[in-house]
């Protein structure tokens, strides 16, 4: 029985779920294959929900998406052994009736996108991994199943099978990951009262509060941690570069035990039940190990395409937007008669360069080989940072000017001079 | 000591018995010349574990599918990596 679909997407995530549904409301057969026993109970993510890209797919997706909190503050702390630094920014303008960013629950979210796919007419098949590509030469024309007969053919098939990205690799497109590419997160769901969550952080009804975190936790590890606000529950987590892990000997899970019992956090989880632990590679590699997008049949899309601005904690909202766009080529082919070919799906990728998600990628090409190449953004500065505020903040009888002259020595000595002025070229260069 | 069976404890498994997903290609290149063998601290579920004659024993039941084990392993690319049956495997309630 060969059965022969417009498309075929692989995994349920935002990636492939956007580009299901954005193709399946257009009219296409599209087979979307998943692997868990639904769509989500795979999936892993801090998580925050950026609305912006979910609105250009689902543009009434309040209504009834499973929302944890509308997040209305931000805090980014700097941590030392027992004390923190940080800014807050929090804006009664996030209390808008269109919020821009909310916290959700990957499993019960990824399960209602993947209603919408199936109620815009998009067939969902679960519990099935997929194993390899079907090619006719360089022409990728189905997959295959580890299902009896699992066959299944398509004009086009769109990965989107998350960061291992096995399929791709399986069939040559693109390479192995690489330690320095990708950050291994851990991370665990704490379970609260809602008022005990609200009082804790200051928030009435559905407000949340996210915490980005980095410094001490991370044993000068590349890495950041996280604490983010669900209705009734507190998700924290820590990631670092899998190469420094490696480097390091450290487990890391010990990293998340130690983030737990930080004088900072420890209070904010006191009394939760702890009720999932989960762990996840992200890919980190930016701009420079973007794969190849697109080939003869296929496409491949968010975290399978290493589209990730591990700057700016974003991943899930690329993975939406490069499904969509992936999908828009589909479509767009589809109506002018034109065969999936690697010339026409070259579409796809001018789209990505054209959209925030390549932007934004360019824009910080050089950081990943920079924080590579300096580990003391994550080590010295954290501890002189926060020892200059506690210098500063003690009233201890010594005057100012000469408190002011400790802080600028201690800097100068853990950093040289020409240290602190190449580290401030360096960052600005990387992110300029 | 972090007792990593607690946290593994609360999650949910379909375990595909006797199908592990992981194996280990050639358990001698752990035990001889792996140097590092990082994939027995690395693994957030502590699924590797190093044995009394210098080698690594790996129990995939607790896995989290996450593939550090398979791109850490990147000087003798050792670990036979690939996903679970469909459905089997952890089933994250949360995500």
């Amino acid at each position: 029985m060969a059965e022969k679909f417009d498309a075929i997407v692989v995994g349920a995530g935002p990636a492939g779920n956007a580009a299901a549904y954005t193709m399946a409301k257009a009219g296409l057969s599209v087979l979307q294959l998943e692997r868990g026993e639904t769509p989500g109970t795979k999936n892993v993510q801090g998580a925050i929900l950026y609305a912006d890209a979910l609105e250009r797919i689902i543009p009434d997706f309040r209504d009834d998406a499973p929302l944890e909190r509308h997040v209305i503050e931000q805090r980014m702390w700097v941590l030392d052994e027992k004390s923190f630094i940080g800014t807050n920014y929090r804006s009664e303008a996030f209390n808008s009736d269109q919020p821009n960013r909310y916290t959700i629950l990957r499993a019960p979210f990824d399960k209602w996108f993947s209603g919408k796919v199936k109620a815009a007419g998009g067939l969902v098949i679960c519990e099935t991994t997929v194993t390899e590509l079907i090619q006719e030469g360089k022409k990728v024309i189905g997959v295959r199943t580890d299902r009896e007969g699992g066959d299944i053919y398509a004009d086009v098939v769109i990965l989107a099978d998350g960061v291992n990205s096995l399929l791709a690799k399986k069939a040559g497109f693109h390479g192995e990951l690489e330690a320095k590419n990708v950050a291994l997160a851990v991370k665990e769901i704490h379970f609260l009262p809602e008022e005990v969550v609200q009082s804790r952080f200051n928030i009435k009804g559905n407000e949340g509060v996210v915490i980005e975190i980095a410094g001490a936790v991370t044993h000068g590890m590349v890495g950041t941690a996280f604490l983010y606000t669900n209705k009734e529950s507190i998700t924290l987590g820590i990631g670092c570069l899998l190469s420094d892990f490696k480097k390091a000997g450290i487990a890391p899970y010990t990293l998340l035990e130690e983030l737990k019992a930080h004088p900072a956090i420890a209070p904010l989880i006191e009394g939760g039940e702890m009720k999932e632990y989960a762990a996840h590679l992200i890919p980190e590699g930016g701009y420079k190990a973007v794969p190849t997008l697109y080939g003869e049949g296929w496409m491949i899309a968010g975290d399978s395409a290493g589209l990730v601005n591990a700057v700016h904690r974003e991943g899930s909202n690329l993975a939406m937007t490069s499904g969509r766009l992936a999908a828009e080529t589909v479509i767009a082919l589809k109506e002018m008669k034109l065969p999936c070919t690697a010339p026409h799906l070259a579409r796809y990728k001018a789209a990505l360069d054209d959209s925030f998600v390549m932007k934004d990628l360019r824009k910080y090409k050089e950081l990943p080989d920079i924080l590579h190449g300096n580990p003391h953004f994550f080590s010295v500065y954290p501890r002189l940072l926060n020892r200059a505020a506690h210098t500063m903040l003690m009233v201890d009888g010594q005057d100012k000017h000469s408190k002011e002259k400790t802080i600028r020595g201690s800097f100068v000595e853990q950093r040289s001079l020409w240290g602190l002025v190449g580290d401030a070229y360096r960052m600005w260069r990387a992110t300029r | 000591m972090i007792k990593i069976e607690e946290k593994l404890f609360q999650n949910r498994y379909r375990v595909d018995e006797g199908r592990p997903h992981i194996q280990i290609s050639d358990p001698q290149v752990c035990a001889n010349d792996c140097k590092t063998q990082s994939c027995t601290f690395a693994c957030p579920a502590a699924c590797y574990a190093k044995d009394e004659g210098g080698g690594v024993v790996l129990t995939t039941d607790g896995c989290l599918e996450c593939g550090t084990c398979r791109v850490i392993c990147s000087e003798y690319r050792n670990v036979d990596w690939s996903y679970p049956r469909g459905g089997h495997g952890i089933l994250f309630k949360f995500g």
